[in-house]
């Protein structure tokens, strides 16, 4: 391997200085000269995560030399692997505060910064963004180098793009919870964390598409189309529905570019391929990589790969409307939407078939191995929901879903079934990986955490069925003399118990949250396994299996 | 690199990529069933495309569909309809005097379910779902009125509401005798042991004495000698044990202290006549009507 250039290693040193310097500075003026106290709070922090990245980068100048280039570079990964346990647990601990702030409104404290309407967007964005989105970060960083047999590109890029996304990550969470909101949902933050966002994700699509520029297979991996689909069309929906004017450059509020229903319309374009785009493609990217590694068995269809991918990602785009059903939104667009969405559902079980039949041949794994049923689970939740989503696009179907908490629980069969659990199953993977570990500290651990986690999903998704469709059917009720049959608070009072059941069984999904903490922490700390002879050679190290190169091409 | 083989397990070809050491796909085709039912899904959002308004065209509008189906049509036919139902019952409810409603047995039972809906959603969240009241709401199933319990005062009531800001509102309210300083402490607390001896219930009984002169000085004139209250002030009667604000020594201390308003919203402008007085008759019917 030819080692880099002394010209290409002062360069990215003095960029990645100038760059720290810069971000420093900006950070100052907001933090000295900002107008109102939270974007003052947060210049700081851009002052303080500024200076203190500037410093690791004078202060570990980048050796070069050929050793560099002969690994793949695993440390922000790690990084990575760590922040998403660890905002993950952030993440469902907030959601089931919430959850039993719904059962019982009293525990909304009458603080401004603990009610339900700020805390909300901090459970949607750290289980999303934090979550998922560090989910995404790790395990592409490791997919893209492994199956492109390429050091990813860059050298100070990758950890600039792990370290900026956690400081999106303080930045919009301690603004929720100080009441600086732009109010579109899922897209809370306002236009200045939107702008640093930007410039991370922009650095990531680099970083990314570098390290497939530099691949030494002459195939692009299956895995790799879905993370580079997700990369992009994050970029694009975050920029159009970002669009917005601040009221002034040291302040934190801004207006959106959009009204009235362009702006609904805007909105749910880019909240549905949020769901397309970030919590499907990216995990189906998840999917391709760790069930055939995990089980070590062929990918099921090659060919179907290529037409559910593409036929995915055209479709997925369009089914925005259905969010909108009988609103201002035109008809016209309405019909599109569910029309595109019930066009939907084959290409989005083409992932689950080639999830769950690469298991052809070792099914015998879903039995012996939590790890593999975390990740077939995931699949199947995923078919459900996806089945279940185009239903709930169909107009009258919606008349009675919209609005009520079929809707939510709906979500949570995604977030917490699919995504949830795929991530699971790819951090049990990782962590033995990335640490070159034989294997988990307890496969006994991952044990209790499938079934927590499965018996809290199923508690939850059922109770916001019977709640939902109660709800729904309740809101639509009339008497024969033409009068609304329950008041609203009626409606209200008849979900109490179904909350308190999701809160419970978002407590268990907290537990094995905890669980699969104690787990990682134990296995990176190297503690010895109680169970080793039970875990599969592929829960192993690659360097620590057998003679696979596991180093990038020469 | 490309190296095809037979999958020992399934028997089908591999592509011959290899990835990452051992990542393979196998050549399947794809399952049919899989293709033939997106094949179906796209026919028939065809067909619904045909069928409803569905594609935007570049003169401006869209295509309307086979039947000029429409979204708002199909829900203003039902609006229509409804209303339609319900006419007859309108018109002979804006008719009728709402004290005569009660007695007309073909309109009772409308009303009562239109009240009923009608309270349910904008009276209940403060007075109850079945107008039980709470602390500082009253309770309307009993036959404690503040400003008349007749159908045509309870009307007024809806209407205008208490405190509203509306120029018909009912308007007076309890003085602050503690914060304006027109009693001082010890006073307050005899005059709350006179109050409450009026229902029997004080506990000191020279104190409730000492009251007696300051409740004739200060509070007679609303209330009434007897403490029995006066509903054309909206004055509560203070001697049938039926506390707004509680009936505790300290409730009453903090009445007299620091006075008395609540709000009750005008109603008129916000729902129509018929409505306010179908809502009047349902109140009216829920016990405690005179």
């Amino acid at each position: 391997m030819k080692a880099t250039s002394e010209e290409v290693i002062a360069l990215s040193g003095a960029t990645a200085a100038l760059v720290a310097v810069l971000i420093a500075a900006i950070g100052a003026v907001l933090a000295l000269f900002g107008q109102d106290e939270v974007i003052r709070f947060h210049g700081a922090l851009f002052l303080i995560a500024a200076v203190a990245a500037g410093y690791y980068v004078l202060a570990h100048p980048r050796e070069g030399g050929a050793d560099e280039q002969a690994h793949y570079m695993d440390g922000p990964i790690k990084v990575a692997t760590i922040a998403a346990v660890v905002w993950g647990l952030v993440g469902f601990l907030v959601g089931d505060i919430i959850a039993w702030q719904l059962a019982f409104p009293a525990l909304n404290l009458d603080l401004p910064w603990t009610n339900f309407g700020r805390l909300r967007p901090v459970h949607t964005s750290a289980v999303i963004f934090a979550f998922g989105g560090n989910v995404l970060l790790a395990t592409s960083f490791y997919v893209v180098q492994r199956t492109s047999r390429a050091r990813i590109a860059g050298f100070w890029a990758p950890w600039f793009v792990i370290w900026g996304y956690q400081l999106f990550i303080v930045l919009a969470a301690s603004g929720y919870v100080l009441g600086v909101t732009e109010g579109k949902e899922y897209a809370e933050p306002e236009w200045y964390v939107d702008l640093w966002l930007t410039l991370v994700w922009v650095v990531y699509l680099f970083v990314f598409l570098g390290t497939l520029w530099k691949r030494k297979e002459p195939h692009i991996y299956v895995a790799n189309w879905f993370y580079l689909a997700f990369i992009v069309t994050i970029a694009m929906l975050h920029i159009v529905n970002n669009l917005s004017v601040p009221v002034s450059f040291l302040g934190a509020k801004s207006y959106s570019l959009f009204s009235g229903v362009q702006d609904a319309m805007t909105q749910w374009w880019y909240g549905h391929n949020a769901v397309g785009f970030f919590l499907t493609a990216g995990f189906l990217g998840i999917m391709y990589y760790f069930i055939p590694k995990r089980v070590e068995r062929p990918v099921y269809s090659y060919r179907l790969s290529i037409i559910h991918f593409w036929s995915l990602i055209f479709l997925y785009i369009w089914a925005g409307p259905h969010h909108l059903h009988y609103t201002a939104l035109p008809e016209w667009a309405q019909t599109l939407g569910m029309t595109f969405s019930i066009m939907l559902w084959m290409p989005s079980w083409g992932g689950m078939i080639n999830g769950l039949m690469t298991l052809s041949g070792a099914w015998d794994r879903l039995r012996t191995d939590p790890v593999v049923r975390l990740l077939v689970v995931s699949v199947a939740f995923y078919g459900m929901s996806t089945f279940e989503g185009p239903l709930m696009s169909i107009k009258s179907v919606n008349s009675l879903s919209h609005y009520t908490d079929w809707t939510i629980g709906h979500v949570h069969s995604g977030a917490l079934g699919w995504v949830g659990m795929v991530s699971f199953g790819a951090i049990y993977c990782l962590v033995p990986w990335l640490w070159k570990r034989r294997g988990l500290y307890s496969l006994k651990l991952v044990e209790w955490h499938f079934w927590t986690a499965t018996i809290g999903i199923v508690l939850y998704i059922s109770a916001m069925w019977v709640s939902g469709i109660t709800q729904g059917l309740m809101w639509r009720a009339y008497d024969n003399l033409g009068f609304l049959k329950y008041s609203f608070v009626e409606t209200v009072e008849a979900m109490h118990w179904p909350y308190i059941i999701r809160a419970t069984g978002g407590l268990m999904f907290v537990v094995g949250g905890v669980l699969m903490a104690i787990n990682v922490w134990r296995t990176i700390r190297g503690e010895t396994s109680s169970d080793i002879a039970d875990q599969p050679a592929s829960a192993a190290a690659p360097e620590l299996r057998h003679a696979i190169a596991a180093t990038p091409a020469e | 690199m490309t190296k095809r083989e037979i999958d020992s397990v399934t028997g089908v070809e591999t592509t011959g990529h290899v990835w990452d050491g051992d990542l393979k796909e196998l050549n399947k085709p794809l399952p049919r069933w899989w293709l033939y039912v997106l094949y179906a899904t796209i026919v028939w959002a065809v067909g619904y495309w045909i069928v409803y308004p569905a594609w935007p065209t570049l003169n401006d509008t869209y295509t309307k569909g086979m039947f000029d189906y429409s979204q708002r049509g199909e829900v203003s036919k039902e609006v229509t309809a409804g209303k339609a139902a319900q006419a007859k019952y309108f018109e002979l409810i804006a008719a009728t005097p709402v004290a005569e409603i009660e007695k007309n047995q073909e309109l009772l039972p409308f009303v009562m379910a239109g009240g009923a809906a009608v309270f349910g959603d904008n009276c209940g969240p403060c007075h109850g779902k079945g107008g039980g009241g709470a602390v500082g709401y009253p309770n309307l199933n009993d036959d404690d009125w503040l400003w008349g319990g007749t159908a045509d005062q309870i009307e007024h009531t809806i209407q205008y509401g208490i405190r509203s800001g509306h120029p018909e509102t009912r308007d007076m309210a309890m003085p602050r005798f503690g914060l304006d300083g027109i009693l001082k402490p010890a006073e307050i607390v005899d005059a709350a042991q006179f109050v409450l001896s009026l229902s029997g219930k004080s506990t000191d009984a020279s104190a409730a004495d000492r009251g007696k002169k300051i409740f004739a000085d200060n509070c007679a004139a609303c209330h009434g000698e007897d403490g029995k209250g006066n509903q054309d002030m909206g004055a509560p009667n203070l001697t049938d044990g039926i506390w707004l604000y509680g009936g505790k020594l300290e409730n009453v201390e903090k009445t007299i202290e620091t006075g008395r308003g609540g709000v009750m919203p005008y109603w008129t402008g916000r729902l129509d006549p018929v409505t306010i007085k179908m809502l009047a008759a349902y109140v009216h019917s829920l016990g405690g009507g005179k």
